[in-house]
């Protein structure tokens, strides 16, 4: 689980699992915010490649995440991201704050 | 009491299932594979898998953080109902938990009672936006009746169309 987590100079990399759901979040978000204090991160990098099923849950982690490092002047990028994702993210009105990344 | 108490016409009903488990987090899963397990003749598209398996895991996981405030308890208890009349599913997610005073309120996008859990208050959004019908019943302190409704196989139509 440990490598699913990623600092690339100024980036956090996360690698989403198969399935988003409420029970998985907690641990993404808390492993991720653990991360963004002690490596002192500017951004976060969702990985959605592995992912084929999404709820709120996930946007709940990339919106509580953006929360945490905009006010730095961070951004949150979605990668690998299929139309179900994207869909969800339209959704929830996440489109002007997560860049989507064409891979 | 929240009580599915009018008579039903069975005759109408092709397929019933009822399901209780647990209020503990790992059943979100659970439920989410039993519907699409459930549905599985009716040959969904994978889209309309998609569809029941978001907004059955947004009801499920409101009656168990919400309805029963996220304490992992054994004996609270989730029931889930499924009903097939011909190709329209119906879906019933049942908890007796704190109830809601007002389900309109609860149910506007980016409400959330637990902004501290970063919930992105979208659970009912995306039960009005992925099935076809949606009714909430909810009592204070007695629980919460979720209803969900979903024509299934209408992807070989569009094919067809096409």
């Amino acid at each position: 689980m440990e490598e699913d987590f990623k600092v690339i100079d100024n980036y956090l990399m996360i690698r989403m699992p198969e399935e988003v759901d409420h029970h998985k979040s907690v641990d993404i978000s808390q492993r991720a915010d653990r991360y963004i204090v002690s490596k002192k991160v500017g951004n976060v990098v969702f990985d959605f490649e592995r992912t084929t099923f999404m709820d709120s849950s996930g946007v709940g982690i990339i919106l509580g995440r953006y929360r945490k490092i905009s006010c730095f002047g961070g951004k949150v990028y979605a990668v690998n991201a299929g139309s179900r994702i994207r869909r969800l993210l339209l959704l929830s009105g996440l489109e002007n704050i997560v860049q989507l990344v064409e891979k | 009491m929240i009580e599915v108490t009018e008579k039903k016409d069975y005759r109408s009903i092709t397929n019933e299932m009822r399901l209780e488990f647990a209020a503990v987090s790992d059943n979100e899963s659970f439920a989410r594979m039993a519907v699409s397990a459930f549905i599985a003749p009716l040959n969904p598209t994978l889209e309309e898998l998609s569809d029941v398996k978001t907004a059955v895991s947004e009801a499920v996981t409101n009656a168990i953080i919400h309805g029963y405030g996220n304490r992992g308890c054994i004996t609270d208890r989730v029931q889930m109902n499924c009903e097939l009349r011909g190709d329209i599913l119906e879906v019933e997610i049942i908890d007796r938990g704190v109830g809601m005073e007002d389900v309109d309120r609860a149910m506007q996008p980016l409400f959330t009672t637990r902004p501290e859990w970063e919930r992105s208050g979208m659970g009912f959004a995306f039960m009005e936006a992925f099935m076809d019908d949606l009714e909430v019943v909810s009592e204070p302190e007695q629980g919460t009746l979720v209803r969900m409704y979903k024509k299934i196989g209408l992807g070989s139509w569009i094919v067809s169309e096409e």
